[in-house]
């Protein structure tokens, strides 16, 4: 796996501390799921040792080709998805403000439709045998990212009798330790549908959830074939080692 | 007022939903030709050093149903205790053993298996040896920020005694909800989202 910058310094600083109250709670019952499925007793809190400090790196070379391309990435030959082109990009910051290189990015997401390419999902809309519903990518040594797909449709689901999700890409994004593993969805400025969703509304603050909103970007568009939205991601920053207590006996 | 600290917030975790398998493991859930494995499925190859062990873990609800739609994460040191990462500096790792894999529960067992090694053990901050584990990271529908754990080995009580994440659980009837146990060269992992048995999560 190893394969990254030695021009970087080796990253030893912990992580800042996760504020909970800025992530949805893990019990949020207007989301059916989460009353099951949420640890009830306090999280038990540590200093992260090595075990969280640490990470695997993930090296550009495991790319394909279209594996940014969700439009062609699962199409026939010469065929492509439908819907409405997109280009997603933006940068993988932490919370220092700095851009994350080398941070492996996963995406999936609902065709044009609402449906996904999944034996469990169930929805009437129908599939586009030219559209898979993955990617990933690697961020730069900025942290900048891109890639291609179609807008997801919006899509119902079994929770209260009438509930939709808004169109969203879901994203998958792994820093340089464990401790920064994160899992989020992107949404779509102006979808109304954001501020009726019960998934959404497990994020307390309004602001974290504009935090979650891409905007619609112009000046990133291609012209003629695909608009553009923006998204930066947020990861735990590092403490300063600079002034860190040195381990005894170590 | 003072001057800004201009940090940002890191982004809201959302939940992984039903369909994670199709990001995550795409082959698994037949999505097939668009990347040539699922990262994360194979730990080991004829190379890697140390015991070879398997890891038999479910996802259990507060009804103690198995999840069948939960992925896992695992991250750990090779059978030296060193990790396989550009922050590990006290030495150069297994280069057959990447320490990292990724399982979606079976969709009708509820079962994730993970072949891997025993790992060696690794030092707390302090300098004091841990005791051996692996740290596991669990989404799923209904899970709206990832679960951090740690498995710990049953055949390794002298060591798990001594271990200083296991000292900081107050309460010690909760110590063995991080224990596998051993059958074999199988480690059997139960997860208790809920309820009596529910397994001690992390905040780190
Ligand atoms: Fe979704």
């Amino acid at each position: 796996m190893a394969e990254q910058g030695s021009n970087r310094s080796p990253e030893t600083g912990a992580f800042f501390q996760r504020d909970r109250q800025w992530h949805p709670a893990a019990f949020t019952p207007n989301y059916k799921s989460s009353v099951l499925r949420s640890p009830q007793r306090a999280l038990v809190a540590f200093d992260n040792t090595l075990s969280e400090l640490t990470g695997p790196v993930f090296g550009h070379a495991m790319l394909g080709e279209l594996d940014n391309d969700l439009i062609h990435n699962f199409a026939r030959p010469g065929e492509s998805a439908l819907g409405e082109r997109i280009i997603v990009h933006g940068r993988v910051l932490d919370e220092r403000g700095k851009g994350v290189p080398g941070v492996l990015l996963e995406f999936w997401q609902a065709n044009a439709g609402g449906r996904y390419r999944h034996k469990k999902d169930a929805y009437l809309a129908p599939l586009d045998p030219n559209f898979g519903g993955c990617g990933r990518t690697i961020t730069g040594e900025d942290g900048s990212y891109a890639f291609r797909t179609v807008r997801p449709g919006p899509y119902p689901w079994p929770n209260g009798p009438n509930d939709w999700r808004p169109a969203h890409i879901h994203f998958s994004v792994f820093g340089h330790g464990f401790a920064q593993r994160l899992i989020t969805q992107m949404y779509f400025e102006g979808d109304p549908l954001i501020w009726r969703c019960p998934i959404v509304g497990g994020v307390s603050n309004r602001e974290a959830i504009e935090a979650l909103i891409a905007a619609l970007d112009m000046q990133s568009t291609i012209p003629m074939d695909a608009l553009a939205y923006k998204f930066d991601i947020v990861l735990r920053g590092r403490r300063s080692t600079l002034f860190e207590n040195r381990p005894e006996g170590n | 007022m003072a001057q800004s600290l201009d940090r940002l917030k890191e982004s809201p975790s959302q939940t992984a939903g039903p369909y994670v398998h199709i990001g995550l493991t795409p082959n698994f859930c037949g999505i097939g030709g668009v990347y040539a494995n699922d990262l994360g499925s194979t730990m080991l190859n004829g190379e890697t050093k140390g015991e070879r062990i398997e890891l038999r873990i479910r996802v259990l609800d507060g009804t103690g149903t198995p999840l069948k739609d939960a992925l896992i994460e695992i991250w750990q040191a090779d059978a030296n205790g060193l990790y396989n990462s550009p922050s590990e500096l006290r030495g150069a790792a297994d280069p057959n053993f990447p320490g990292w894999g990724r399982q979606p529960t079976d969709m009708e067992t509820g079962v994730c298996l993970f072949r891997t090694i025993k790992p060696g053990r690794v030092p707390f901050r302090d300098g004091r040896l841990m005791a051996p584990h692996i740290t596991l990271w669990i989404v799923a529908r209904g899970i709206n920020v990832g679960l951090h754990t740690r498995l710990y080995f049953s055949d390794e009580e002298k060591a798990n005694a001594e271990d200083p994440i296991l000292a900081r659980i107050e309460h010690r009837l909760r110590v063995p909800t991080l224990i596998a146990e051993r059958r074999g060269d199988t480690y059997v992992f139960d997860i208790h989202l809920q309820g009596e048995k529910e397994t001690v999560f992390f905040d780190s």
